[in-house]
């Protein structure tokens, strides 16, 4: 009884139950001012992706295919011309984001632009976070075993990783994607596979240090299948620097495309893209500057906006600032 | 020491082979070919596609393909598939066109990057390091053509700096101070565009490294001494600070090849990027498959300098 009494306030924070990893987390993550500021805007977007899906394709609503030669290049918030037909006039009459070369109504293709800027992105950085858990977990997990006495199979993944490493990257997405048919699944495909190789090792690297922790010999020990080991016990815990790089990656992918799309190798039409819309535009820069702000904008918000999240995530899921908190 | 260094060598060597194997399978099981580049063209007969792809040994197996290509670059007698001229020599004044381009900003990224990275670990948290935080994620998430559009018409318009290309046609009589000038302008904005995304990734790491480095015993060793600031942040912290950056040369090297397609297409600098883009154009398989050569060799030489680099800074490092 006595022992009670000598508690100092320490301890006593020391026997309360520790506050769940992801609340622990929330709570450094909310206090970054520019993350969440990020964070909202993805939502916002996540949203107006979908909406756009629903409004430009399954219902159209807004229409961003439709030519109307008479109502080239009218600027933002401008009314329809009075010679359209009525099936061709824009929602309310009015062009919000003016039109194109083409008299197409921008709002339109940006909102369409949204949806498929996001799913390269989304696309792509699934197949790279594939590959990359599941070489790195190979290798981290089965890197003693040696195959045909010659080597590891660590030496053998992460040799192939340094392999790819020495590629110049963007140069070598160039060239498949000229060399392939224009399609954008090749372009997803292809970002993705050139892009896994930092996941691959920083999962190496948690699983390293996962396999001798106390929690997997034990699982080893009661005998469960391996397969449930690394799926169910390990790659939870070894997730979170992925989902950083997952982050970071989306913005680096949109990126990616609207280079590609710069160089006259991006998404063809009837595909909009944010990178081909801006890329199109650079053409009107004096004539119409709002094809090339717009989208020029929306990617630089959008882009910064995954960045931010990102390095918010980073920061909050690092231990040594949670420490001093 | 010197059984690593061979060691290390010889690996790399076998890296460099697989590269170039699986840069030659990539090129070569793509579809598309070079002689398919005009099929419109009405000159163009079945028997000439078939001459071509028997010049360009097209119909053998890729292994012989691998090997013709192979024999050829190291005899230096490896041919264009567009215009039959020698690929090295061609290749190398490109790259002595780019050249001062990568210097220039490679020197603007490391000089740039380390005083802002240093500054914002120092006052972490303050006015200074909250902006440039942000400064730095807007340059890595502005598409590069977009600012680089936006920043050339701003010269051209402002200050009546003509940016396009090496140099202003028509200068040759003028004085070589203008000359002079003009080549530097020339240079500095697309070596300053290319360095942009690379000093905001490099100043965000500088940042965190003295981060990690201040937060050490040493250092609040090094205080409690009575050093003043200056000597604690300088002499103790950014010296440990430094190490990982050695390993970076190595790997800068590809992205700024890899960039340089974007921006040298942008201001129009005759340079390897805009060869290599060209010969992507039209199928021109030796010299894409030979750029590519060259920037994974480029690579693997840069990080085997930063190897043995970290190895001479760091003496706790020993190489066996």
């Amino acid at each position: 009884m006595a022992e009670t009494q000598i508690l100092d306030e320490d301890e006593l924070a020391l026997r309360q139950p520790p506050e769940s990893p992801l609340r622990e987390f929330w709570h450094i993550f909310r206090r970054d001012r520019l993350a969440m500021a990020g964070l909202i805007v993805l939502v916002l977007l996540l949203f107006a992706a979908f909406a756009a899906k629903a409004l430009t394709e399954w219902t159209v609503v807004f229409d961003p295919a439709t030519v109307r030669l008479v109502d080239k290049f009218k600027p933002p918030m401008s009314a329809a011309s009075t010679l359209l037909p009525a099936e061709d006039l824009p929602r309310g009459g009015i062009y919000l984001l003016g039109t194109d070369e083409l008299g197409r109504d921008v709002f339109a293709r940006m909102l369409q632009g949204s949806f498929v800027s996001l799913s390269i992105g989304f696309v792509a950085v699934g197949i790279s976070i594939f590959i990359g858990i599941l070489l790195g977990g190979l290798a981290g997990y089965y890197g003693n075993l040696r195959i045909f006495r010659l080597m590891t199979v660590d030496t053998l993944i992460m040799r192939f990783t340094d392999v790819m490493l020495c590629f110049p990257t963007f140069f070598l997405i160039l060239t498949v994607v000229a060399l392939l048919p224009p399609s954008i699944y090749n372009i997803m495909i292809v970002i993705g596979l050139t892009s896994w190789m930092g996941t691959a090792r920083f999962v190496r690297a948690e699983f390293l240090a996962l396999r001798e922790q106390d929690f997997v010999v034990a699982a080893q020990a009661m005998g469960l299948p391996e397969r449930r080991i690394i799926f169910v016990h390990m790659v939870p815990n070894a997730i979170a620097p992925v989902l950083v790089s997952a982050t970071i990656g989306v913005a680096t992918a949109i990126l990616t495309e609207s280079a590609l799309s710069f160089l006259g190798f991006g998404v063809q039409p009837p595909f909009a893209t944010w990178g081909n819309i801006l890329s199109d535009g650079k053409g009107y820069i004096f004539d119409a500057p709002w094809l090339f702000f717009i989208p020029g904008m929306a990617i630089l918000v959008v882009v910064l906006a995954f960045n931010l999240v990102g390095e918010g995530m980073r920061e909050a899921l690092n231990p040594k600032l949670r420490r001093r908190t | 020491m010197w059984p690593f260094i061979f060691r290390n060598l010889l690996q790399r060597l076998v890296l460099l082979v697989i590269v170039s194997v699986i840069a030659h399978s990539v090129v070569h099981l793509a579809p598309g070919e070079p002689s398919e580049v005009d099929p419109a063209n009405p000159r163009m007969k079945p028997e000439d596609i078939v001459k071509i792809r028997e010049a360009f040994h097209l119909d053998d197996p890729l292994y012989l393909q691998y090997a013709y290509w192979m024999r050829d670059l190291l005899t230096g007698e490896l041919k264009s598939f567009k215009d039959s001229q020698p690929v090295l020599p061609k290749i190398w004044e490109r790259f002595l066109n780019s050249l001062p381009l990568f210097i220039v900003a490679t020197l603007i990224i490391w000089t740039l990057s380390f005083p802002t990275g240093i500054h914002a670990a120092i006052r972490r948290g303050s006015a200074y390091d909250r902006s440039t935080t942000f400064v730095a994620y807007t340059l890595i998430s502005v598409p590069g053509f977009f600012l680089s559009y936006l920043v050339i018409l701003w010269v051209v318009e402002w200050l009546g700096v003509p940016v396009i290309g090496m140099r202003t046609f028509g200068m040759e009589e003028a004085h070589w101070a203008f000359r002079g000038m003009d080549r530097v302008w020339h240079l500095v904005m697309p070596s300053l565009m290319s360095a942009l995304a690379g000093i905001a990734v490099l100043s965000r790491y500088v940042r965190s490294q003295m981060l990690e480095v201040i937060g050490q015993d040493y250092v609040r060793t090094a205080r409690a001494k009575g050093l003043d600031e200056d000597t604690v942040v300088y002499r103790h912290a950014l010296r440990n600070a430094l190490l990982p950056f050695v390993t970076m040369f190595g790997f800068l090297l590809p992205g700024l090849i890899g960039g340089s397609v974007i921006f040298e297409q942008i201001f129009a600098w005759p340079g390897l990027g805009r060869l290599g883009y060209d010969a992507i154009l039209s199928r021109d398989f030796p010299v894409i498959l030979t750029i590519n050569f060259i920037a994974a060799a480029l690579t693997l030489a840069g990080t085997f300098i930063s190897d043995i680099l970290y190895a001479v800074v760091d003496p706790r490092i020993r190489l066996e």
